[in-house]
């Protein structure tokens, strides 16, 4: 329940409702569309991507010398886990044809691609399979489907929306497979929203030009990541999966290719190693680095894990001095602050207003802009709503939708956020949410081309953690279709490249270059990375951990 | 070299008041004092447990935090997802840490969307005794006893329609007396239904055939050649349906 304080905001909002209904209906935009200049302006003194410590210098390593953002200069400045000197390679604890790390939407398209292609493959997870933003996107996937669009025009959105910065061939390979991979997971199982006739219930997303997010009401990623689990818990014997046992480490051989990566189990805090032929990155991006001090929509493991040991490995990064925020988090209640509130709220005619009840901004900016011009109502129009522990967020009306879609509408297709809300006393059909940006999505990564390759032989990377697909900002719902389109092609490069290749002897000497780096540089640092998982433990429950030596027993 | 990079906490997580309002949970036993208005998830890690297992996506959607608590002087054994449960006074709490899974190994190519089906793959379905305990259970408040039905009776669009937000925490498949694992019925159900008995889409079938016949091969090199001013024009150009 709101509090009473918040009441004749809420009042407005209702009053202004049918006006703003009446102009949904006319079909033209609710609020004029951003022009050129108007996007830069807002996202040059709103975005914090923008603000001046947000960047640093990396002084080591592939990218030296290229201005990053801090959180993650910071993380790859950092010790490894490992002594290199410890680890005989000469009989590895594993040996498979493809070593796929991290088991989200592309470690999975990529396990059942690599089977399909005739190779077995572990997949190396830190949590569970599955345990991953894939399974936490609501919306939807972007495909050119309709008679209406096409896979050129999705290209001209996507690129629009990432500042022209993507690489061509990337968004050219995304966007031509979109509909044939709308029918691959729908030959695998997905249950797509459908219209009777069998055509696909489509609606917008932010950035686009034509409707073209397929949904599966608002679980879409769950149903989808749970069809691509099931298919390779279907085939154990091709398929090794290991839980709570992430990689730390990229192993290399003496010719500078990939050849397998070093797990640790959380559990027993043994080290193992696994010989691979190819070895594919699939371990997703950062929101759990809380960059900028900012609330995430991501799953608890994400914190930049395969990044870090890529890029000691000498992997080429790719702006990684972007980062996404999602315009709408949840503000209010407290206990779910930062929650992803899907864009298809939005696509559906959900509207973001002011105090007063208020359209401030086109609903449906890409989503940088969207949430710069949040920003820009709360901090410096002063018009967001202050929430009892000192938030300030503005309404997503949802109410509107029922009003524009009809009634029941809101329950049979946003029924995760109804549920999400009603635990604490809002119906989102009478009520407003209160929505702020809340940290969502890594737009850079370790660079591929269209084949997935990275510059190091043996390495592909496909899903969040690569970049160059979506420029310096992704538009929604294409995501979930980048998963899926690179981790299968991933799993199919990795699987020809593992047929031929023949390993020398296995290294894990650059583990001790990197360190060496960090020497010359005068980096002087306690930090190890990947750091695995976030803290949340309070300041004074620190302050009592007082274990003065770890011996291996308890700490 | 020990210390972990420091990762900023989340506003949501802030040190202990002395002044705040708190409620008593037990923590497999132990007594907490924690904020009153915490979930589980954060009543445990603002008591100082790091948690490994019994976390994922936090926000309701992959089941990772199933847990079973009781109330104080209350007979009953309650359910729910950690990270979207309230605390409550006295509150006594156990996680989950995994579910035994009881999950058949199939070729979904190979199947048919029919009761047959159902029998051969879960034949303990038919075991249900209809006791409801597994409605009960569920966090996402599903009707599963009705969808396990459904199942029963070969429906497989009810089986879908009906567990379609099933997080798979498992929380039926512990409680059920007959030992069903309700949450891989319904998946089953899900996926036989997309495979086999959705409608299909004709414009699919066409764009496919388009993109295999090399229709937008010219439009796609005109654009990727272009200029990013030129680009940048046209795309502010476009027309939106």
């Amino acid at each position: 329940m709101y509090p009473e304080y918040m009441t004749p905001s809420l009042e407005k909002v209702a009053q202004t409702r049918n006006k703003r209904y009446e102009m949904a209906k006319s079909g033209k935009p609710v609020f004029p569309p951003m022009t050129a200049d108007q996007r830069e302006e807002v996202l040059n003194r709103f975005h914090p991507d923008y603000e001046t410590d947000s960047k640093k210098k990396v002084r080591i390593g592939p990218n030296k010398g290229e201005i990053l953002t801090t959180e993650i200069s910071d993380l790859l400045e950092a010790h490894s886990r490992i002594k290199p000197d410890l680890f005989d390679l000469s009989n590895p604890d594993y040996e498979t044809d493809v070593l796929i790390i991290g088991g989200g939407g592309a470690g999975c398209a990529a396990a059942i691609e690599a089977m399909n292609n005739g190779v077995k493959s572990i997949i190396s997870t830190k949590l569970r399979l599955g345990d991953a933003n894939s399974m936490m996107s609501q919306g939807g996937m972007q495909a050119a489907v309709s008679e209406t669009d096409s896979p050129p025009r999705h290209y001209l959105d996507i690129v629009g929306g990432g500042h022209f910065d993507n690489k061509p061939e990337l968004v050219r390979a995304l966007t031509e497979a979109g509909p044939g991979i709308v029918k691959w997971l729908e030959e695998l199982g997905v249950v797509w929203d459908k219209m009777e006739d069998g055509s696909m219930y489509l609606l917008h997303g932010g950035g686009t030009s034509r409707k073209r997010m397929h949904s599966a009401r608002d679980y879409t990623g769950a149903i989808i990541l749970r069809t691509l689990m099931d298919e390779v818990k279907n085939n154990p014997e091709k398929v090794i999966i290991l839980e709570f046992m992430p990689i730390i480490e990229l192993i290399m051989d003496e010719k500078g290719r990939c050849a397998g990566g070093v797990i640790y189990n959380m559990e027993t805090e043994e080290y193992f190693t696994v010989k691979a032929k190819a070895t594919i990155i699939t371990t997703g991006g950062y929101g759990r680095l809380h960059i900028r001090g900012f609330d995430t929509t991501n799953h608890y493991g994400a914190t930049a894990d395969g990044l870090v040991m890529a890029y000691r490995a000498g992997a080429k990064l790719l702006y990684m001095d972007s980062v996404q925020y999602h315009p709408t988090g949840a503000a209010f209640p407290e206990q779910i602050a930062g929650y992803l509130i899907t864009e298809k709220i939005r696509g559906a005619g959900g509207q973001p207003l002011n105090i007063d009840g208020e359209l401030f901004v086109f609903p449906r900016e890409p989503r940088d802009v969207e949430a710069s011009a949040l920003m820009r109502e709360c901090l410096e129009h002063k018009k967001g709503i202050i929430t009892p522990s000192g938030r300030c967020g503005v309404w997503l009306d949802s109410p509107l939708i029922e009003i524009i879609q009809g009634e029941g509408y809101v329950n049979k297709q946003f029924p995760a956020m109804h549920h999400q809300f009603i635990r604490y006393g809002i119906d989102i059909t009478k009520e407003p949410m209160l929505v702020y940006p809340s940290l969502h999505y890594q737009n850079g990564g370790i660079e591929i081309n269209e084949k997935t390759e990275t510059n190091l032989p043996g390495l592909y990377v496909a899903g969040e953690a690569s970049g160059g697909v979506h420029g310096r900002n992704r538009l929604m719902g294409n995501s979930v279709l980048d998963y899926n389109v690179f981790g299968r092609r991933a799993g199919k490069e990795a699987a020809h490249y593992a047929k031929s290749a023949k390993l020398g002897k296995l290294t894990l000497q650059h583990i001790q270059d990197y360190e060496n780096q960090l020497k010359a540089a005068r980096i002087k640092t306690d930090s190890i990375s990947p750091i695995l998982l976030p803290s949340y433990t309070p300041e004074d429950v620190l302050k009592r951990q007082l274990t003065a030596c770890y011996e291996g027993t308890l700490r | 070299m020990a210390t972990k990079i420091e990762v900023k906490r989340k506003p949501a997580q802030k040190t202990q008041e002395k002044n705040e309002e708190t409620k008593t949970v037990y923590i497999m036993g132990k007594a907490h004092k924690v904020p009153a208005e915490a979930t589980i998830m954060g009543a445990i890690e603002y008591a100082g447990y790091q948690i490994k297992r019994g976390a994922g996506c936090r926000e309701g959607f992959c089941g990772a935090c199933a847990t079973v608590y009781r109330l104080p002087g209350d007979y009953k054994i309650y359910t729910g997802l950690a990270c979207a449960t309230l605390v409550e006074e006295g509150m006594w709490l156990a996680q989950l840490p995994a579910i035994p899974p009881q999950k058949a190994v199939y070729d979904i190519n190979k199947l048919e969307p029919n009761v047959e089906t159902i029998q051969v793959l879960y034949p303990e379905v038919f075991r249900c005794v209809a006791c409801n305990t597994c409605t009960k259970a569920c966090p996402q408040d599903l009707e599963v006893m009705d969808y396990i039905q459904a199942a029963k009776r070969g429906d497989i669009e009810m089986l879908m329609d009906l567990s379609f937000d099933c997080v798979s925490c498992g929380l039926c498949a512990i409680r059920c007396p007959a030992e069903i694992t309700q949450m891989n019925v319904g998946l089953l159900g899900r996926r036989l239904y997309g495979k086999y008995l959705s409608k299909e889409t004709k414009q699919l079938k066409n764009r496919i055939n388009e993109i295999k016949e090399h229709k937008f091969d010219k439009e796609f090199k005109r654009l990727m050649e272009m200029k990013k001013d030129q680009l940048k024009k046209e795309y502010y150009a476009r027309d939106s349906e």
